[in-house]
């Protein structure tokens, strides 16, 4: 490959949302022909380093070259019609469509100016042979098929559009054992047809099996490049934790005594194929994370507990009573008192162009109001407590909170819950895309929280938050509980092993051992 | 592969469920209303019934269009009413003008659809309220063209459109056959079409796959128009004149809504056929002239038309109970 | 983001203009702007009598679009407003017909029937969650079908009650309408409920994000059925005092507030998708609504032309104010 541009580079990419940086003058360069992995942690980078790729987000510098000519993509369209096709998490399917409208959906084959049927049906035929999916009806709707059919379509999909680079991000995540073979053949062949296959995984079998080159990102860098097979698991592992630590933890107390009884207690809960047989206990003044990978149950396991979804199986208990709880309305009662913290402040937690006073007292008006009319006093000295407590900047109770910071408007969204006095406290990831600063704020908080008596469930997909605020995690893999770390047991290495789902971790050296 | 000959079918069927179920709902109406009716199942009766029903066709179809947007046209019913006054015009005289009009009664429709089209589209207003607004603006200009009913239309054409074929075969259902052949078919099955329906089932998905999602739904207001224009100039067919009536105007949309959710149209967008929407029409027309052969009083006629409307808009909720994730409503 | 500088700039301006929306400042100036039009025409524009016969006019408008308004910040439409207004209107005067316990009682009775319309309404929305437009469209053309058997066809023949004319037409205050005060006390109910009480603030709430305020812990559904409730309630009590107005009522007398309810709210600066509105802005375009009728009908431009300048002034109005934002 001496002399000869590659196929695809990237240099000097960086993309920040907001005040977060998501790609920090990221390198990357694909060669045809090969396979190439990229590895790192949730929120290490990967999904905008494709997104940037796939033209669905623009860098805010940056170049890239395709032939060694510089490109720039506007739209995803753009991409595709450069060669680079993206197979994404979020599935890009039109569900009331057909599957082979769908696999032509970008550039149907036309006749007479009409989209000639026999020929979409023949394109959406090979496709999905390509892909070792002709088990899949072309005339099936998407929205019928189950999700890992879905996602072969998606494949097949991608195919019919005659990448140069094909993107799979996290595109096994959602098939079954049988399906994963028949990809990894076809995925093989593509790339002894010249393709180029950039390949996106957080299964360490799948990596050691398919990739010729690895790149490992951390904290939105690449860090390491290396031909597959020249480093150990052991290794890689390493290179995907090395970070600078840039948190402080408040000290944990000694242990709640596992004799306490439970505050919070669920027994076998069950629901749809996203959560199977969940049973946990958190007690009055402890913090319990949650953990594993993005997407394997969590964020439902909290909605299960507020009362959002239906058809739950199991029994919830507090304070070992078994409750109901069919609504948020129910979850926030008094006998419940729980509190949720949702996943996406923006459109979750907040109502953005509304004032910070009406968003803080809006969970507790019930409590500040005789027969529904608002006292404003008492609201206004609640307020005003929350905003002392939690330290909230502002430049005025009476504008938008979607005026503040990240981290403020973060920290309005627990203030509003604990307007209510919670005595159980559901996190869903609440440090996403805030400033360290309020990271740490709210890591004192939480302990303080807990310190007066509420029980804490914290989810979160950083680890060093886990480790640092926790007193026992649970680690969930494909909406089960994989393993329980308590106290000291709680470390990067175990974490990670356990999200993996790689047995044996006792052993360091058993790690994702190579298929 | 072979056996997949087999359930091709059955995904047929699977697709045209609704427009089917539509189609059945429509066979055992006619069948009671015929059998009921004093003149029975006869040349005369298939001919009235055809041209009342044809006219809601036609507004039911312009509806599909939009709909399967996920959008809605508040304004067919006037379109409708204007494109009947301004052919009460224009639709006369030699063969020469007569043909002329008709052209330019369907540019009128045409135009019509296209602003709403581009206020919905490229101005980001809510299609309910725009349509409610530019309907508005259109009856107005229906009520200038026809301050008081009148007018006249070229008879020959008219009774020829209205008459039948063969002396048979209603010659405004062979004009609704052409009209689809022509006019939905070929929207159905052009990229244009597929971006209407992609962009109506999951814009973001439609956006990911480079679908052209704005010229896809302007088409589809567009087209909209000019099939509410087709219904406005068989109403003078059927007439002899034009006449702004707000109610009239306001019923057709209503019932334009009913016969797209009888025909097994989404309003949530994506899916249905105008096929589905036409014997929706058809049968929502049957089900409401049933009460005249039964002997009814004619003034159950807008309470029962509204039970059915209130009926058929409900059984949509259904799915709802499908839902596992609450938070899924607030979507 | 556009927000945050949104946010900065208004939070450094004085608190009576950071408060005041530029959507009911252009309403207060375009109402300026038509009586200044109107007075060239003709001087008895800026007479006393004048415009307390245009406020008067007005307050019917004003009643309905009361209750649209609450519908309208929840994000969702009322199209249910002119058989609800005609049903308000009959039974109420039907029910004069029974004796004087029917005459105490037409008022409360033509109300509950509004109500009941708004009830399934909120049921279909809220319970169903049947699009607004949709469940409104028909629960609308089930009440003209009821309206329709129960008058049979003909104008109705009951008149309306003495309590009813008096409402509408009478002086309590001397110079002062009574219809006129009636809109002043539901409008300074509305001004309470929306600014003090937990259900106001939870209304713009809902208008603003659903899905937040679900996850808040409230009962989004029993709001959006109150909501709608009260709109049928407020649309039928516009029709009482419409009745009144008239001495009886008519079959398709609710048929010219539909539009204009709508377009007063939206050109008073509420946004069309919710959370977001004053209940001035609201009375700004009612006003503004009246007078251009007003100087139409002085004009003698004839319905037709109403109609069309309605429609162009709305939609010019919204694409001024009603944009939704852009997408990508």
């Amino acid at each position: 490959m001496d002399g000869v541009a590659p196929l695809f580079r990237m240099e000097g990419i960086s993309k920040r949302y907001g005040g977060v940086r998501a790609l920090e003058k990221a390198e990357l360069v694909v060669e045809a022909g090969s396979i190439h992995a990229i590895l790192g942690e949730n929120g290490a980078g990967k999904s905008t380093l494709i997104k940037v790729m796939a033209g669905v987000v623009a860098p805010d510098e940056g170049r890239m070259t395709l032939d060694g000519r510089e490109v720039t993509f506007a739209s995803p369209g753009a991409a595709n019609k450069a060669g680079i096709v993206c197979i994404f998490q979020e599935l890009s399917l039109v569900p009331e469509l057909s599957v082979a409208d769908n696999i032509v959906i970008s550039d149907p084959p036309k006749r007479f100016g009409m989209i000639d049927r026999k020929a979409q049906r023949r394109i959406a035929e090979e496709a999905l042979a390509r892909a070792g999916a002709a088990d899949i009806h072309p005339l099936a709707l998407v929205k019928d098929l189950p999700l890992s059919r879905r996602q072969m379509v998606e494949i097949a999909k991608a195919l019919a559009r005659k990448p140069r680079i094909l993107i799979l991000d996290e595109a096994t995540s959602a098939l079954t054992a049988a399906d994963v073979s028949k990809i990894f053949a076809v995925l093989k062949r593509l790339r002894s047809e010249g393709l180029a296959l950039l390949y996106i995984s957080h299964r360490m079998n799948e990596i050691a099996e398919l990739a010729d080159q690895c790149t490992v990102f951390r904290n939105g860098r690449n860090v390491a490049s290396y031909k597959a097979g020249s480093k150990s698991d052991n290794e890689v592992v390493e290179l995907m934790i090395g970070r600078e630590y840039s948190h402080i933890f408040p000290p944990k107390r000694a242990a709640v005594p596992a004799t306490a009884a439970p505050r919070l207690e669920a027994r076998k809960l069950s629901w749809a194929d996203r959560l199977h047989d969940i049973s946990l206990t958190v007690r009055a003044g402890e913090v319990v994370g949650l953990g594993g990978l993005d997407g394997q149950g969590q964020r439902e396991l909290l909605l299960a507990f507020f009362g959002v979804l239906r058809g739950l199986s199991g029994q919830i208990l507090i304070d070992g009573k078994p409750v109901s709880i069919t609504s948020p309305s129910v979850a926030r009662d008094d006998g419940i008192g729980m509190a949720l913290i949702p996943e996406d402040r923006k459109t979750e937690g907040l109502m953005l162009p509304m004032t910070v006073r009406e968003n803080l007292s809006f969970a507790a008006l019930d409590r500040l109001s005789n027969a529904g009319i608002i006292d404003r006093a008492a609201e206004q000295r609640l307020i005003d407590d929350m905003v002392g407590l939690l330290a909230i900047k502002t430049a005025g109770l009476d504008i938008p909170v979607g005026a503040l910071s990240g981290g403020n408007q973060q920290k309005v969204v627990i203030a509003k819950w604990l307007m209510r006095q919670p005595r159980i406290i559901l996190l869903n990831d609440p440090t996403r895309g805030i400033d360290v600063g309020t990271k740490q704020e709210l890591y004192q908080l939480m302990r303080k929280l807990a310190d007066a008596g509420a029980a804490i469930l914290f989810y979160s997909t950083d680890y060093d938050e886990l480790i640092g605020c926790c007193d026992r995690v649970l680690v969930l893999y494909d909406g089960a509980i994989k393993r329980e770390l308590v106290g000291a047991e709680i470390t990067e290495r175990a974490l990670i092993s356990s999200a993996l789902n790689i047995h044996g971790e006792e052993s360091p050296v058993g790690l994702g051992a190579s298929v | 592969m072979k056996d997949w000959r087999v359930k091709d079918w059955r995904y047929w069927l699977a697709e045209q469920r609704g427009t089917l179920l539509a189609l059945g709902i429509f066979i055992v109406m006619f069948v009671i209303y015929t059998s009921n009716h004093p003149a029975g199942f006869t040349a005369n009766v298939v001919q009235t019934a055809a041209n009342k029903g044809v006219l809601l066709a036609f507004v039911a179809m312009a509806q599909t269009l939009v709909v399967i947007t996920a959008g809605i046209d508040l304004s067919v019913g006037m379109i409708f009413l204007l494109t009947n006054c301004l052919a009460s015009w224009l639709v006369v005289g030699t063969p020469m003008q007569t043909a002329l009009g008709v052209i330019a009664v369907l540019a009128v429709g045409l135009l019509c659809g296209a602003i709403n089209g581009a206020i919905v589209i490229y101005g980001r207003l809510q299609p309910i309220v725009a349509t409610i607004a530019t309907g508005a603006v259109y009856y107005g200009i229906g009520l200038l063209l026809r301050p008081f009913p009148g007018g006249s239309v070229n008879e020959d054409l008219a009774d020829a459109l209205t008459g039948r074929v063969f002396g048979v075969v209603p010659a405004s259902i062979v004009v609704l056959l052409v009209i689809v052949l022509v006019i939905w078919v070929p929207f159905s099955r052009s990229v244009l079409g597929r971006a209407a329906y992609a962009a109506g089932s999951s814009e973001t998905a439609a956006y990911m796959s480079g679908v052209p999602i704005r010229r896809g739904k302007f088409a589809a207001y567009t087209l909209a128009g000019l099939l509410a224009a087709i219904g406005g100039l068989f109403l003078t067919f059927f007439t002899y004149t034009g006449e702004a009536a707000y109610a009239s105007g306001n019923s057709y949309t209503l019932f334009s809504i009913a016969a797209v959710v009888l025909g097994g149209v989404s309003l949530f967008g994506g899916k249905g056929s105008a096929i589905g929407a036409i014997f929706g029409a058809l049968a929502f027309r049957t089900i409401g002239d049933l009460l005249f052969v039964f002997d009814f009083d004619p003034l159950w006629q807008p309470l029962f038309q509204g039970v059915i409307l209130l009926v058929a808009v409900s059984l949509g909720a259904f799915a709802l109970f499908r839902v596992r994730n609450r938070l899924e409503w607030f979507l | 983001m556009s927000e945050t500088t949104l946010g900065g700039i208004a939070g450094r301006m004085p608190r009576f203009i950071r408060r005041a929306d530029p959507a009911v400042l252009t309403a207060f100036a375009c109402i300026v702007l038509l009586l200044f039009l109107g007075s060239l025409y003709s001087r008895s524009f800026l007479s006393p009598e004048y415009l307390l016969q245009q406020l008067k006019v007005a307050s019917f408008l004003g009643v309905i679009a009361t209750g649209m308004m609450l519908v309208i910040l929840l994000g969702q439409i009322d199209l249910s407003v002119p058989w609800a207004v005609a049903a308000g209107a009959m039974m109420a005067c039907a029910a004069a017909a029974y004796g004087p316990v029917g005459v105490a009682l037409a008022i409360p009775f033509g109300i509950l029937c509004g109500m009941l319309i708004g009830v399934v309404n909120g049921i279909g929305v809220a319970y169903l969650r049947i699009p607004s437009m949709i469940i409104t469209l028909a629960t609308n053309a089930v009440a003209q079908g009821l309206m329709v058997v129960y008058t049979g066809g003909f104008s109705p023949q009951d008149s309306a009650t003495g309590a009813m004319r008096y409402l509408a037409t009478g002086f309590t205050i001397p110079g002062v309408p009574n219809a006129v005060i009636i809109w002043a006390l539901i409008g300074a109910a509305m001004v309470f409920v929306l600014t003090r009480t937990s259900f106001g603030r939870t209304v713009y709430g809902i208008g603003n994000r659903e899905r937040a305020a679900y996850l808040s812990g409230i009962d989004t559904r029993r709001v959006v059925m109150i909501a709608f409730a009260v709109s049928g309630g407020l649309s039928a009590f516009g029709g009482v005092l419409l009745a009144g107005y008239a001495s009886k009522a008519a079959q398709s007398m609710g048929d010219a507030y539909l539009l204009p309810s709508i377009a007063a709210v939206v050109l008073g600066g509420t946004s069309i998708l919710g959370g977001r509105g004053s209940y001035l802005g609201t009375v700004a375009g009612v006003i503004l609504i009246t007078l251009l009728q007003s100087i139409l009908s002085v004009m003698q431009m004839p319905e037709a032309g109403r109609q069309i300048i309605y429609g162009v002034v709305i939609v010019a109005m919204l694409l001024l104010y009603g944009r939704a934002p852009a997408s990508r």
